[in-house]
């Protein structure tokens, strides 16, 4: 089997989905020719052509609003923000007309689309090359949010999302994109989207995380075991729909739970999170849901090793639970 | 109008300080003493030289990602701006926005924006603040030809001639978005065109050339300043280097990087100076040594500048 890391199995299964299926439609800024800034459409349109792998402008929202009007029209637009950050240009057409197009029209109508991008910080890249707008979209009712950790389910999920009735907005962990390998299988691959993967078990403490936070949420569990605490860790992998069932079944046995995401504390995943759990868990819990998260603030330029969650933050979120 | 010796000086020095700025700052990031990302106008620097020499210090100027000619030609102090894109606390930004966000509300650099398009609709306000306040200040809204296809571009030029808004958008059409070209994502090849279809005038200048870029910019602020309105005013420039720092071209023909290298404003002004006799000979290294200075002064500060202090990431969210 392959060793991929994110980015080749981004590539793969884009490449097998445009293979399979006439009706995958890429476009974005610098996606054709250049085969996209982060290199996930690489190759590409030498293959595909230029009807299929489409240069667009700078112009977020009529990117998005191309993918719409392709999506009514029966095509399976894969469009590209090219940075999570550049995504608000497009919000209009993302919560108005997207998420919405079903349900306006009596279900005559859908908006089949998978909206890639890289999301997250860690690279030094400030303001606008770092944020994690993931809570946004999960607010937005008609939207899936799927966000892979590892190549593997990078390929897999990108496959399920791209074939989903749906529109899903994918979430790319660019930090991870390099650093997290894998062995990916060769041919098809589906990872079901609304489906959880326990991928540490463990009987004291639940950490929840998705993404590039998963990695740093798998290392607080290792150290955790060193001190003789068993962490289960969930990789929640798919957002909304959320996979509640994953969550309460390893909740309602360690009885405590830390939650882990970048974004901001306030309204990010993590609140709703908290909430399910003490709605479905409440007389199973042994100390309040913890949250490990970014700060209230724009994403600092300088200081993101300070504002980023990282194994430390969560390994003392972890104690501070145990010792409840 | 003729221009006094000093004056014309006075703008070659302009360029060679922003070309010096940047080459050290390319240095300085390739070293690993600078944070985030770096985006130079190498080869662009008659536009930001050549449009900020017609402003006062009471002018607006919103500028880019490319943004560092922009503040440096309109007067920023070298020391903060080398410490903020340190991301050091003397920065200007107290090290908070870096090389893509600088601002300096002392000679109304508005600031940098890793946005592209962000500025457009915000140069709007500042002209109508200004134009509210009946000040005769005028705003320059800096952008590339890449910006001009985002909507925030339509939006301000309809609502800025549909007000007569004291403004200028200066568009530096350098035929590159990032790592791709022009034809990819423009029918028209000339962004000045498009003034027509807001009711505004349009201008297109060489932009390699600062005599030409003074003179258009000269008409294009008298006209805000007089109450008549903005310009759309375009200044085809060249990209000499990639689209940042680190960035080696391969997208690009190598005889595309070596011709555009042979279009160098400082170069170019400096010989129609010469046959002048406006520069005399000794002039041009008495400019270049006393831009080295500054320049070393301000890294020397920013090196020293204490780091973003962890006790301040909350600080500045809200009053
Ligand atoms: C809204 C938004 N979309 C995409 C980007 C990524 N990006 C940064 S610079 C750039 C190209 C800009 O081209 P142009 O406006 O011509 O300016 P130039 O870089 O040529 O100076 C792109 C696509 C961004 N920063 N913001």
């Amino acid at each position: 089997m392959p060793t991929l890391n994110i980015i080749q199995a981004v590539n793969d299964a884009l490449r097998q989905e445009m293979r399979r299926d006439p009706t995958v439609v890429i476009l974005g800024e610098d996606v054709g020719k250049f085969g996209g800034v982060f290199r996930a459409s690489q190759g590409l349109q030498e293959e595909f052509g230029k009807d299929r792998v489409i240069d667009t402008p700078l112009a977020e929202s009529g990117v998005i609003g191309t993918a719409v009007g392709m999506a009514l029209y029966g095509l399976r637009p894969v469009p590209e923000i090219q940075f999570a950050d550049f995504i608000f240009p497009a919000m209009d057409q993302i919560v108005s007309e997207v998420a919405k197009f079903r349900y306006r029209s009596g279900g005559q109508y859908t908006c089949p689309m998978v909206i890639r991008t890289p999301y997250g910080g860690g690279i030094r890249g400030g303001h606008y090359h770092s944020q994690s707008p993931e809570a946004h979209f999960i607010h937005t009712a008609g939207l899936k949010v799927v966000v892979p950790s590892n190549p593997h389910d990078a390929k897999g999920l990108l496959t399920s999302a791209i074939r989903d009735p749906d529109p899903v907005l994918f979430f790319e962990p660019k930090r991870m994109y390099r650093a997290a390998r894998g062995e990916v299988p060769d041919g098809e691959v589906v990872v079901p989207i609304g489906k959880a993967r326990v991928t540490r078990e463990g009987r004291h403490v639940t950490l929840i995380a998705w993404g590039a936070m998963w990695h740093e949420a798998d290392q607080a569990a290792r150290e955790a075991a060193d001190l003789g605490i068993e962490c289960e860790v969930l990789d929640l992998r798919t957002l909304q729909p959320l996979d509640i069932d994953a969550i309460v079944e390893s909740v309602q046995k360690t009885g405590r739970a830390v939650v882990v995401h970048e974004a901001p504390r306030t309204c990010g995943f993590g609140a709703e999170i908290s909430a399910l759990i003490q709605e479905r868990c409440f007389l199973h819990l042994e100390a309040p849901v913890a949250r490990v998260t970014g700060f209230d603030t724009p994403f600092p330029y300088t200081l993101e090793s300070e504002y980023l969650p990282r194994a430390p933050r969560i390994l003392k979120a972890v104690r501070e639970v145990m010792a409840f | 109008m003729s221009e006094t010796r000093n004056e014309q000086l006075a703008v070659l020095e302009s360029m060679v300080r922003i070309r010096r700025v940047e080459e050290r700052l390319a240095e300085l990031f390739t070293q690993g003493n600078i944070p985030g990302f770096i985006h130079v106008s190498i080869g662009q620097e008659a536009v930001a030289a050549g449009v900020c020499s017609g402003l006062g210090p009471g002018d607006s100027v919103l500028t880019t990602h490319r943004g560092h000619g922009h503040a440096v030609a309109k007067g920023i102090e070298l020391r903060r701006f080398m410490a903020e894109i340190y991301g050091r606390q003397n920065g200007f930004c107290k090290g908070r926005g870096g090389s893509m966000h600088v601002a300096d509300r002392n000679v109304g650099v508005v600031g940098a924006n890793g946005i592209v398009g962000g500025g457009l609709p915000i140069a709007l306000g500042t002209a109508l603040a200004s134009q509210y306040r009946g000040e005769k200040t005028v705003t320059v809204c800096f952008f590339g030809d890449g910006a001009s296809n985002e909507g925030t571009f339509h939006e301000a030029l309809n609502i800025a001639a549909l007000w007569s808004l004291p403004v200028v958008f200066c568009c530096e059409n350098n035929s590159w978005a990032q790592f791709t070209p022009q034809s990819s994502y423009m029918k028209v090849t000339s962004v000045a065109q498009r003034a027509a279809g807001y009711g505004m005038p349009g201008t297109c200048v060489d932009g390699s050339d600062v005599t030409q870029v003074r003179a258009a910019a000269r008409e294009a602020v008298e006209r805000a300043r007089s109450g008549g309105g903005p310009t759309l005013l375009e200044c085809k420039v060249l990209r000499w280097q990639g689209h940042y720092v680190g960035d080696a071209q391969k997208y690009r023909a190598p005889d595309d990087v070596k011709e555009a290298r042979t279009h160098d404003p400082i170069r170019s002004y400096a010989e129609v100076l010469g046959a002048a006799k406006v520069l005399e000979p000794g002039d041009l290294e008495k400019i270049e040594q006393c831009v080295k200075a500054e320049i070393d002064d301000a890294v020397a500060f920013a090196a020293a500048s204490p780091m973003a202090d962890p006790a301040d990431l909350l600080t500045d969210v809200y009053a």
